[in-house]
Order: structure tokens, then sequence, then C-alpha cells
């Protein structure tokens, strides 16, 4: 896919001078404009820009933000205020961010779940997908650290009951603990280092979206059929039609994005953070954000502290293997008859956990949160390995140009 | 429009098409309470809710009234400013008003040539100035209680909802299409509208209330409202219910300044978007008729 040849002609005098010195016109063209893609993706592969979109969303209104913003424990919220108050449209700005950061999320779990349902994690995508694990990861670091810069009731207390979960390490936890907060609690000093990290993660994740590009490029689009691009007849190029497609798709997200900034922008926030932080008072309910509920129901599932501290950690760990749990040789479930059920049972998990990771874990919920938590672990180390094995695929088609065309004199014709 | 639900209800496509019409309008609506002595608060009908909402400024400047002449003297607005109270979005007062209200107040403002603490009426450009020095203050004068600070608390405080699970995405759904931010205003009225006899059995400590929707029943704030507590210059009715109401307006102001700005702002937004997406779907469509897929 990498090596396909760029059409690329430099169009004067200075792309031609530039053309010999940085090919750097003839990089983007080959990679942005020729591509050859699969013709058949449908809209589950628009995400991927709707990502980008959000990255740089989060980028520009957060260094708007770090303008404005003050990492002291007695000014850090009021400073929050003084930007929805007196700074121009810092109230949008500010909205944009946050309701950004749900935005990213709800898109990147949609990728990610597009990525189980058509099997992309499979040879020769497990670097592509290990990247993808990578991201996730710094999002998720990044969006609990810029949460607790907000300085409120639900700010601090994340903050406390997280990184206490250190204080399970056996021996070194209480060290490392004090290590992380700069003290001996909670405070300014864990505050400025939160800021610093939440600054400089944004663009490790834009290190890393890169080389995840870079990953796709090299081996090219995964596909609805699963079946691998084989003849210039199964793709198409990039442009126009996945930049067209893309750009609608992207304008579409953008709907939803504004309608929560201009609308409903506290909605998906806790109203217990519009309190400025009080070490004294413990909130009677401590929820994270939307995003993290799942694991969150992971971690109180489990007793013990220790345990419940792996087991969260591993539900996202256990990603980085699944090209290697997953034996079907087909990639895309729905030519999986046995696995196609399994699959969706575990996306009722993990909206599940969602759900139980907002209750008090207690009788019937902890039930319920322990039973989808066995189920999550379950689904990777012995469903997949399993049902791959015994599975009888249904026909796959030959080729994508098969597919999409039907009868494949049609396909000769194309 | 009027609609009231009860639940359960069945999942069919009726409630689907039941969710999108009642979306289309901002209704009040009755939540169905559940177990025991939970409270039951209810939606209200705000000017500044929903797509089209904005703030009613007579209600707002009646509003400032009540906070001015009862909560004032035991709560402070920090984080607003006179010249606030002028401003477009707002009350809207007159900057002369304004600086009538500013005048009313004692700022301390650097000190005299003898290091003494120099005093001086406000102005425009200050912050209000906070009924107690400090929170040790506030609590000596309060049976130990601490008034808090009230410039965002229509956002810092919630209710939830006593409905069956299965109904939550539901209610989620409704919420998030009608933009239903009031939660915390809808509980401000009705913790003002709250105050009640305590039911027999219940005994109340030493200076408390009793009241319905606080958490635990027994508030340290004595009922602050009464029917016509606060006169208001425009002839409204000032019954309990419309002073309750009009502060909780001026509160749910206090703490979302530029929400007129903004729903307005969103409405541009919106509109450039769908016809945004509308060309480009055309244009997609032009594009991939070229190629079957
Ligand atoms: C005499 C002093 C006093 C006055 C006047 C007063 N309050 Fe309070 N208020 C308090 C105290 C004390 C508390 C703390 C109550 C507690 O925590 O039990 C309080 C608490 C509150 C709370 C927080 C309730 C909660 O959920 O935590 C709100 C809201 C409130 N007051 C609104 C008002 C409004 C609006 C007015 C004017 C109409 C007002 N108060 C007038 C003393 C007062
Ligand atoms: C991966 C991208 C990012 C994610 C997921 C993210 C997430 C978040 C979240 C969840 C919050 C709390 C929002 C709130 O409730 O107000 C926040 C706040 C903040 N972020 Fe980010 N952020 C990202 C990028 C950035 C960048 C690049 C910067 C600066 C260069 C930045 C600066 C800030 C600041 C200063 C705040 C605190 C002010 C506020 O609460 O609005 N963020 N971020």
């Amino acid at each position: 896919m990498s090596d396909h040849s760029s059409s690329y002609e430099p169009s004067n005098g200075f792309t031609r001078w530039l053309d010999e010195r940085l090919p750097i016109m003839r990089l983007m063209h080959g990679q942005f404009i020729d591509f050859p893609t699969p013709r058949n993706l449908n809209y589950l592969w628009t995400f991927g820009a709707i990502l980008t979109f959000c990255l740089m969303v989060q980028i520009i209104t957060g260094i708007i933000l770090a303008m404005h913003y003050v990492p002291h424990g007695m000014h850090a919220w009021s400073s929050v205020e003084h930007i929805m108050r007196d700074v121009n449209w810092g109230d949008l700005i500010r909205y944009t961010h946050a309701v950004g950061a749900s935005m990213f999320f709800l898109a990147a779990y949609i990728h990610m779940f597009r990525g189980l349902y058509y099997g992309s994690y499979k040879s020769p995508r497990e670097i592509l997908w290990i990247l993808g694990v990578m991201i996730i990861l710094c999002m998720i670091m990044t969006a609990f650290m810029g949460y607790s810069l907000v300085w409120g009731q639900m700010s601090f207390w994340a903050v406390t009951v997280i990184t206490n979960l250190f204080t399970a390490i056996p021996v070194v936890g209480e060290s490392i603990t004090q290590w992380i907060w700069g003290g001996y609690s909670v405070g300014d000093p864990t505050l400025n280092r939160l800021l610093s990290l939440h600054y400089l993660f944004p663009f490790i994740i834009a290190a890393l979206v890169g080389l995840h590009i870079w990953a796709l490029h090299v081996v090219g689009s995964n596909n609805p059929v699963g079946v691998e691009a084989k003849t210039p007849k199964d793709s198409v190029s990039f442009f126009p039609f996945y930049v067209i497609k893309d750009g609608f798709a992207v304008i579409v997200f953008a709907l939803l994005f504004a309608w929560f900034v201009f609308y409903a922008p506290n909605y998906l926030g806790h109203s217990d953070n519009f309190n400025e932080a009080n070490p004294l008072q413990t909130p009677p309910h401590i929820v994270p954000e939307w995003y993290f509920l799942p694991f969150y129901a992971i971690l109180r599932a489990i007793p013990d502290k220790l345990l419940g501290v792996i087991a969260m950690v591993a539900a996202i760990c256990v990603l980085f293997v699944i090209p290697w749990l997953d034996t079907s040789k087909v990639r895309s479930t729905s030519y999986r008859p046995l696995y196609k059920p399994f699959f969706w049972l575990f996306v009722i998990t993990c909206l599940a956990l969602g759900y139980l990771g907002a209750k008090a874990p207690e009788g019937y919920y902890l039930l319920a949160s322990q039973l989808f938590t066995a189920y999550y672990f379950i689904h990777f180390l012995v469903v997949m390995p399993l049902i791959g094995m015994i599975e009888t695929p249904k026909q796959l088609p030959d080729s994508i140009a098969e597919d999409v065309l039907e009868d494949t004199s049609e396909a000769e014709k194309a | 429009m009027n609609l009231s639900f009860t639940a359960p209800f069945k999942t069919s496509k009726l409630s689907i098409a039941v969710l999108v019409v009642s979306s289309l309008f901002v209704s009040p609506l009755v939540f169905a309470a559940g177990g025991g002595d939970a409270p039951e608060i209810k939606r209200q009908e705000w000017s500044f809710s929903g797509f089209f909402g904005r703030y009613d400024k007579a209600q707002l400047q009646r509003g400032f009234g009540v906070y001015n002449e009862v909560c004032s003297s035991c709560h402070g607005l920090k984080l607003l400013s006179y010249r606030n109270l002028a401003e477009k979005g707002g009350p809207e007062f007159s900057k002369e008003q304004a600086l009538a209200i500013a005048k009313e107040a004692t700022v301390i403002d650097g000190v005299d040539d003898e290091g003494e603490p120099l005093e001086r009426p406000g102005k425009l450009s200050d912050r209000f100035v906070p009924p107690f020095k400090n929170e040790a203050a506030a609590r000596s004068v309060n049976n130990g209680a601490y008034p808090p600070d009230l410039s965002v608390m229509a956002k810092a405080r919630t209710f939830h909802r006593h409905v069956p699970w299965y109904t939550e995405p539901y209610y989620w759904l409704y919420d998030i299409t009608t933009g239903y931010e009031e939660k915390g205003v809808d509980y401000l009225y009705a913790l003002l509208m709250g105050y009640k006899t305590a039911p027999r059995g219940v005994v109340l400590n030493d200076g408390m209330s009793y009241n319905t929707v606080f958490p635990g029943h027994q508030i340290a704030m004595a009922a602050p409202l009464s029917e016509d507590a606060v006169e208001y210059a425009d002839g409204t009715p000032t019954t309990l219910d419309q002073h309750a109401r009009d502060v909780s307006a001026f509160l749910a102001w206090t703490a979302e300044p530029h929400l007129n700005a903004r729903k307005d702002m969103g409405k541009r937004v919106l509109l450039y978007l769908v016809i945004l997406a509308l060309l480009l779907y055309l244009a997609k469509r032009s594009v991939w008729s070229r190629v079957k897929h």
C-alpha cells in the first residue's frame, strides 16, 4: 500500500523546487489523495476522521484554557469560573473542551467496537491495533488529569480515590503514592503536575496518532467483508471518495457535539463539581465521568483493593493481546455465525458495566457487576480462542469487488 | 402540551414516536416518585429552559430584589460583580441602578497613612461584598451552620428520579433532546417551597427546620420566604410561589450568566452545520454515483 506510486506532479516552479528538496507534498499526495482505499467501507470507518477532528478541537480549546487557568489550590476553581464569566466566549471554549472530552471517548469507543466486530486487529494489523490501545490508555490518563484541574469536589475526590489505589501496591505503595502527590496528601504540588502532564499528554497522543496512521497506510484499511483488497477494482482513491464521505460524517458528528455544547453543556457532567474542592468533606457519591464507568464498575466489583486495581488495568491491557487470543482466520463477524451472538453479549456487557459503575456497589448491583466483569474477561480469554477453533464460518466472497458488484461478470466489466 | 409520564412504559415504536414528538416541546414532566421518603421534585417550566429558552429580565429583576432583601443577609454571591447587573442577558438594570446598588455596600480598599483599613462605597467593578468576614463569623450567628455562597448554587445541586431502571435510558434521551439543564434550579425552587411542619415522630434538633427535599430533611436555614416577603415594583403578585420562582430564576442567571448569548449562537451554528451537512451529502452522493459500492 505504501509503495503504490504517487501520481504527484509538481504544478509550478516552487513545488518542483520543493519536491527535489523535501518531497512533503508528494508524501501527502500519495497518502491522502491517491491512497487506494477499499470501495465498500461503511460509515463506521469515518470515526478515524472524527477522532482526528476531536483531538484538534481538544488541543485548540485546551491551549486557550491554559492561558487563563491558574494551577493553585486556592485559585484553580475560581479561575475556571473566571473563564466562564469574564473571558470573551470563555464559556463556549470551556464547554467545547469539556463536552469535547465526552465526544472524543464516544467516538473512540465506537471506533474500537468497529475494530472488534470486523476483526481489524488481526494480522497484518496487530501493530496498528496496539497503537490504538496505547492511544486509549493515554486518553484515559489525559481526561482524568484534565477533569481534576477544575478542582471542584468531584475533581478533588476523584484524584484522591484514584491516587490512593497506588497504596494497594505491596511494600512500596505508600512511598509511590506520596511521590505522586508530591506531599502527604493531594495538594498544590499534585495540582501543578496534573496541569503539566495534562498539557503534555495530548501531544504524545498526537504522535501516537501519527504512528497509527503510518501503520494503517502500510497495510491498508480493513473493510466490512474482511477480505484484503487485491486488485485495483477493489479500491477507490482516497480523494475524492473518502475525503467527501469523511467530511460529511465529521459535520454530522459536529451537529451532535454542538447540541451538547449549546443546549446541554452540563448534562454529561456532575453537579458536585460546582462545589469548590474541600479536603475536609467527602461527597456522598464519588462517581467518575460516564466514559470511565465500565472500568470503575470492574474496580469495585472485586472486594479486594489490589485485585480490583489489577482487574481494572487488565480490562484495558487485555486488548493488547487479542490479536493472538482470537484464533479465527475470518475477520468480519458478519461471516461468523457462532461468534456473532457473543460479540453482542460483549457489547451489552460493556453497556451494563457502564450503568452499574454509577450505582452503589451493594446488593443486586454488586452481584450484577461481578457477573458482567466475569464475562468481560471470559469473552477475551475463553470465547475468542475457543470459538475460532470450533466455528465453521460462512463462505467469504473472493474479493471486495465480487461482493460489491454481486456477480463476477459485472466485476470484470468494472 | 402537558405530558405526564408514569413509568413503566412499553418499549415500542409508539414510545419512540412519543419521545420524538415530546422532545419537540419542552413540556413539564411529572416524574413518578418511588420509595418511601424520597423527595419528589418536579420539572418546572422556566423561561430559560430548552432550545428557545431566554431569561425574562423582569423576572431576574424581581429575583434580585428577593435575593437582596432576604438572602443577602446570610449568603454571598462572590463570583459576581455589580457591573454584571447591568450587562446584557441578565436583569439588565440601568448603569445608574446598578451603581446605586453597588454604593449600598461598603468595600475595604487599601490602608490609610496609619495602616488602618480604608472603607469606601462600592463601585460597579467591585465584586459583591459577602455578608460575613469569614466562615467562622457566618457560623457563629447561624447556629453553627454555614450559609454557602449562592453564585453557582443552581448548578451545584441536582436530584435523582425514582424510576424503574429499564426506563432510565428513555429519560436520558428525553433530557438530552429537550436540553434539560435546570435540575439544580428545580431543586432550589423545591427547597424553598419544601418547608413543612415535621411529621409526627420526627424530632428536630435545636434550630433546625423540616424540609421535604433537603437531604436528611433537617435544614439549618429557617424558611427564608413567605407571602409578601418582598415588594414588587411591577405589580406581580407577591405569593410565596412567585418569590421562590423569581429568586430561583435569578440564581440560575448568576450560575450561567451568558446563557442567552450561548443559545443564540447555538442556533446560528446548528443552522450553518445543517446546511453544510446537506451540501456535503449531495456532493458525496454525486461523487459516489460514479462507482458501485
Ligand atoms: C438567616 C440566614 C439565612 C437566610 C436569610 C437565607 N439562608 Fe439559605 N442557608 C442558611 C444556612 C445556615 C444554610 C445551611 C443549611 C444547612 O446546611 O443545613 C443555608 C443553605 C441554603 C442553601 C443550600 C441548601 C443545600 O442543598 O445545601 C440554599 C440553596 C439556600 N440556603 C438558599 C437561600 C435563599 C434562596 C435564600 C433567600 C430567599 C436564603 N437561602 C436565605 C441561612 C440563610
Ligand atoms: C487528548 C485530548 C484532551 C482531553 C481528552 C482533555 C480532557 C479534559 C477534561 C475532561 C477536562 C475537564 C473539563 C471540565 O469539566 O471543565 C479538561 C480540562 C482542561 N484541559 Fe484538557 N483535554 C485534552 C487536551 C488538552 C490540551 C491539549 C490542553 C492544553 C494545551 C488542555 C488544557 C486543559 C485545561 C487548562 C483544563 C482545565 C480548565 C477547564 O476545566 O475547562 N487540554 N481537559
